[in-house]
């Protein structure tokens, strides 16, 4: 072979190589490496979020209560923010520019974190302030508005069922891995219960950027893109008219009043007074230091989170303990002289007639009567000691609901407290308490604090005759079920025939004529089955407790109010309760009790109340 | 003669041509698409880039059909003399642009005289090589002459601050090669390269080893002692060892002096420290039991491991230079002064890159060295690029759909990176064969010139092949990171008058000359 066509071939060998190297390297990185692929997504794809219609609350007619308005949120992308005249800027929202100082020092702060990320820079601004932004918009380059949905209350009334949306902070997305930074979720009540069902589903649009940042074009003409599912809406159990009565009537007073249908456990009507205006509730942000400084702690759902001692409502507990242990019959008749006296203690009971039988026992609410029972009931011989009998005592009270949690759908419920034996033993010393120790159980004082959902939860009890449904905000709708726990019968440890007598009994509490304490609550037609409660109260003035249902054969609505330091059970809590019951089975309230209303309406209670309390 | 002028023609050579012109064309289209886009838009490249098309094709024709072949090695030093008076004078009337003068302004026209000038040198090299009957490397004077016509315009050129078109000079050194220049001057370039990476990549101490190694190896192999390269190798890759054993005995009291550094700083610190000093002290005490070990390794680190290793291999080479030259060894003289040679190079590197190289040139040598990651800086274009390539996968996203050209992800994308948009859209599919057209091109080239009587041509033909290899090592091998960022286009695919003219006309001169076989 010649040197030149050696040469040659050297050439043409070496060129060949080069030209391997070249394309071993292209299959690398063309075919083997998925680093280019990532890396080309995150250059070029921009997610635009889109934000779903969050679910509306509706009331069981149908009636909105919750629902979604447009404002509009202005965005922040801080590494495409070039300089912009701050003031101008400022005047546009009406904001001051230590706002855009204080934001910005925290963007350069946090520089690497943030990246190329898009912030929130002021939330919820107007309309109005929006379009004037968006006209000048080309004067703040890296700004821009994104609509958004807050919510309306169509109708003042249930600001504390309905909670309240925020923007979920680091804490929630830790443990709620699918929200990001900038979504919202319900933080408080039914919001809360029922987020899973109203949030929705977000969607996004792609689109394609440049190496500026500049949108370009949809991606795929917009084929991967995934439109927001709007939530699902949620029908609650709330009686519109009813809820916006009750709160009417416990307007300037402080406690609770709720109403549950007995057949269901649906709450129609929880009132919490004095309660979140709704208008406050859209703007929780704004509102909030506002709100937790209330003396009056307007946040606080009582009707839920407030355990009071239940007063002489709970002797219709004992008595029916009574009677299912046999202690007592419906026959048994204790009289009374005005104090059930054992020694140095003495019970006071008010001027009645004496003897009386169970069923006016429970009309007339002698306390001498149910010190008997209770004592009847701890120290019953068929139990040894009085640690067993208190225990088998406490279970029986807790089979209605008490000192536990119901299992309700409101979040912020409370278990109110239920003294135990080994409470007693720490504070008398072990198995050194007897009965009397414990004499204040005996009528609903004492160690026991119940919230006016577990009195309204009784009220269902008995007007069922010895069951009920754990009370709950969802109406069942066909196109959306209510949890399964919401539709299983709870029986309490009572047999359901002993109820009977007590429901007698409540009747003639009400309608009994002379020596009724409820008679207020007696409304011609309604057959209102109640009984009264003055829970005493070692901070102030005597907390008013009634309860209720009607009709008495068949109940549509059980009611329990509990008006702090507002007297008597039957002078405040009766009559508010029964005009609650006359609203919602006749619409209105008579022409004969309109003078009722009037005063219930408005009796001022509040400075009865000793706001330090708390 | 007898047949048409139609069939003579190297139809192989103008298919590949139009097939990459119109391919080019098809990509700079797609690099700048913008929806709504219009094909005649002739204030954006791809329009211009048809008008540049047309004219190249006018070129071609007049090359093929008016032009007399005989002027090329006529005119051959007059156009190198043109040429090498308008390289210079674009130096001081050309117009700066990014941070270049090698353009001309002629009203609104601008020209890259670099772009031409590879022709007129081809020009003239063929006719300096070929005119003379006994033309030879082996002749100091020819050799010389030859050297002198390839480096005045590459001096001019990089003057112009254009060292990347300069580089592609380099390549009619494979010219050379074929028409008789020592191969060791090829193998000598490449190992100077070679030996620049390893510097930077490894260490001067390490480069020093690999040269001395692979030298010894070599003159064992070309003397027959084969036994030697047995014995090198194992010395070659203990002394590699060296300098860690050095450092690891430093290591021993190095904490201890940091710890009471630290100790003035923190006071919390103190009880956690103080335990490990006294860890430290017992490994001390145990490691290094006499304090010989400290003595030694405080004389150690008077010089680098690098100079030490110098001052051992000094005796050995001088030694063997020595004896090369009373009992005229050839090789093995050559050998030590390649040696000495090398290791001057290996010392020389820090001070060749720091001082001669710009920043943004040893930039984009260590983000190819993998010295450093800068994605945002001196990495961005190559690493936007690679991502671009990268992301196409094996067919590409097919026409008009690549995101990272068409969104200035990928900068220059139109001329020195058009390569990303055919990886990307096209995919690794499009990305063969565009080079299977370049290679087919190639081959051919060497081919067709192996086959002409006329040296001159054959000459040309290797110029012309040379010089279109060198652009696409450079250009595509850039755009993979396989070279340094060097901005010269890629051949008739780039957008650009100046360099689509330029290829036109160095290809289709060849193409005519070609012709000339027939006769």
């Amino acid at each position: 072979m010649a040197p030149s066509r050696q040469r040659k071939n050297v050439l043409l060998f070496s060129i060949i190589i080069v030209f391997t190297l070249i394309v071993a390297r292209l299959f690398n990185i063309q075919i083997i490496s998925k680093y280019y692929r990532i890396n080309a997504e995150n250059n070029a794809l921009k997610y635009e979020t889109l934000y779903p219609a969050r679910g509306l609350i509706l009331d069981r007619n149908g009636q909105i209560l919750v629902s979604n308005k447009i404002t509009y949120d202005i965005m922040v992308t801080p590494v495409e923010v070039a300089e912009f005249d701050t003031l101008e800027f400022c005047s546009i929202f009406g904001i001051d520019t230590s706002f855009v100082h204080s934001k910005f020092r925290e963007y350069r702060k946090y520089r690497s974190r943030i990246g190329f990320q898009t912030l929130p820079f002021i939330k919820q601004v107007s309309g109005e302030h929006y379009n004037i932004f968006i006209e000048q918009q080309y004067k703040f380059p890296g700004f821009s508005g994104t609509p958004r949905t807050i919510r309306t209350y169509p109708i003042n009334a249930g600001g504390n069922l309905y909670g309240y949306i925020s923007e979920v902070d680091a804490a929630y997305i830790k443990n709620n891995p699918d929200y990001k930074q900038g979504d919202h979720a319900g933080r408080t009540g039914m919001e809360m219960a029922y987020e899973e069902q109203l949030r929705g589903e977000k969607g996004y649009n792609i689109y394609l950027r440049d190496a500026h940042n500049r949108i370009k074009e949809r991606y795929e003409e917009g084929e991967y893109d995934k439109a927001a599912v709007a939530g699902k809406d949620v029908t609650s159990t709330i009686d519109a008219i009813l809820q916006a009565y009750g709160e009417e009537l416990m307007q300037n007073k402080v406690g609770s009043l709720v109403a549950i249908e007995p057949s269901t456990g649906e709450i129609l009507t929880m009132v919490s007074s004095p309660g979140l205006e709704t208008s406050k509730l859209a703007e929780i942000n704004k509102y909030y230091q506002e709100i937790v400084t209330d003396p009056y702690k307007p946040m606080f759902n009582r009707a839920v989170m407030s355990p009071q001692p239940p007063g002489s409502v709970f002797k219709l507990v004992n008595g029916l303990i009574g009677l299912q242990e046999g202690v007592i019959t419906p026959a048994t008749a204790y009289s009374c002289h005005g104090a059930y006296t054992v020694g140095n203690l003495r019970v006071g009971c008010h001027g009645h007639p004496s003897p009386l039988d169970f069923r006016r026992s429970i009309m007339m609410s002698c306390n001498t009567y149910y010190c008997y029972v209770f004592r009847a009931i701890l120290d019953n011989p068929k139990y040894e000691i009085i640690r067993d009998s208190f225990t088998k005592w406490k279970e029986y009270v807790e089979s209605f609901g008490f000192g536990m949690k119901l299992n309700t759908d409101i979040p912020s419920e409370q278990a109110g407290t239920m003294p135990t034996a080994e409470w007693y033993d720490r504070l008398h010393g072990k198995n050194r308490w007897r009965s009397l120790s414990i004499i204040s159980l005996a009528i609903g004082q004492g160690e026991i604090g119940s919230t006016p959902l577990h009195l309204a939860n009784l009220a269902a009890t008995i007007a069922n005759r010895g069951w009920c449904y754990t009370p709950h905000l969802q109406k069942e709708m066909p196109d959306n079920p209510i949890d399964p726990r919401f539709k299983e019968r709870h029986y309490t440890m009572v047999d359901t025939s002993w109820f009977e007598c007590v429901v007698e009994g409540m009747y003639l509490a009400v309608n009994g004529g002379p020596g009724a304490t409820g008679r207020l609550a007696s409304v011609s037609g309604l057959e209102i089955c109640g009984k009264t409660g003055t829970a005493q109260n070692p901070h102030g003035n005597d907390h008013s407790v009634f309860i209720c249902f009607a009709p008495k054969d068949d109940p549509k609505i059980a009611v329990a109010a509990y008006i702090e330091n507002a007297g008597f059970g039957s002078t405040w809590a009766c009559p508010i309760s029964a005009l609650l019951v006359e609203k919602y089975l006749n619409g209105e309230i008579s022409k004969e009790r309109k003078w009722l209303e009037t005063n219930m309406m408005n009796g001022y209670l509040l400075d009865r109340v000793t706001v330090s309390r708390r | 003669m007898g047949r048409s002028i139609y069939r003579k023609l190297d139809w192989t050579i103008i298919t590949c041509y139009i097939v990459l012109v119109l391919f080019g064309w098809v990509n700079i289209y797609s690099s700048l698409y913008q929806e709504g886009a219009f094909i005649f838009d002739f204030s954006m490249e791809y329009g211009k880039q048809i008008v540049w098309i047309g004219s190249s094709v006018v070129l071609a024709l007049l090359i093929l059909f008016a032009l007399p072949p005989k002027i090329y090695a006529a005119f051959a030093w007059w156009l190198y003399a043109l040429m090498g008076v308008l390289l210079i004078a674009v130096i001081f009337i050309g117009a700066n642009i990014k941070g270049s003068n090698s353009w001309l302004q002629i009203g609104s026209m601008r020209v890259q005289p670099a772009e031409f000038s590879k022709i007129t040198t081809s020009l003239a090299l063929a006719h300096l090589m070929s005119s003379k009957f006994d033309f030879s490397f082996k002749n100091r004077s020819d050799a010389l002459k030859a050297f002198l016509v390839l480096l005045l315009p590459m001096l001019t050129i990089v003057l112009e601050k254009e060292t990347g078109t300069a580089l592609v000079y380099l390549g009619f050194l494979l010219m050379f090669y074929r028409e008789g220049m020592s191969g060791w001057i090829l193998i000598f370039g490449l190992s100077v390269i070679g030996i620049f990476i390893m510097t930077l990549v490894f260490s001067p101490y390490i480069s020093i080893l690999i040269v001395v190694g692979l030298v010894s190896v070599f003159v064992s192999l070309v003397t027959r002692k084969k036994w030697v390269v047995a014995v090198i190798i194992p010395i070659v890759v203990l002394l590699g060892f060296i300098p860690s054993l050095v450092s690891d005995i430093g290591s021993v009291e190095k904490p201890a002096t940091e710890i009471v550094s630290m100790e003035i700083d923190t006071d919390d610190a103190v009880d956690e420290l103080a335990s490990i000093a006294d860890s430290n002290m017992v490994s001390a005490e145990s490691e290094s039991p006499s304090k010989s070990a400290v003595v030694l390794r405080k004389f150690f680190s008077r010089f680098p491991a690098e100079i030490w290793l110098v001052f051992a291999l000094a005796p050995l080479i001088l030694g063997f230079l020595t004896k090369s030259l009373v009992k005229r060894q050839k090789v093995l003289r050559n050998a030590m002064l390649s040696m000495i040679l090398g290791i001057c190079l290996v010392f020389s590197v820090d001070f060749l890159f720091d001082n001669i190289l710009k920043d943004y040139q040893k930039g984009r040598i260590e983000v190819l060295l993998g010295i450093k990651e800068d994605p945002m800086g001196d990495g961005y274009n190559v690493h936007q690029s690679m991502i671009a390539i990268g992301s196409g996968g094996f067919f590409g996203k097919g026409f008009l759909r690549g995101t990272q050209t068409r969104f200035d992800f990928v900068p220059e994308q139109t001329t020195d990176f058009i390569f990303c948009t055919i990886g990307e859209e096209w995919g690794f599919a499009g990305s063969l064969a565009v080079l299977a057209v370049f290679l087919v091109l190639l081959i051919r080239l060497i081919n067709s010139a192996e086959k002409q009587r006329d040296r001159f041509i054959r000459i040309y033909g290797y110029c012309v092949a040379s010089i279109l290899l060198m652009h696409i090592l450079i250009n595509v091998g850039m755009t993979i990171g396989l070279m340094p960022v060097i901005g010269i286009p890629l051949p008739f695919v780039s957008y650009g008058g100046s360099s689509l003219w330029g290829f036109t006309i160095l290809l289709f001169i060849y193409v005519r000359l070609d012709l000339e076989r027939w006769r």
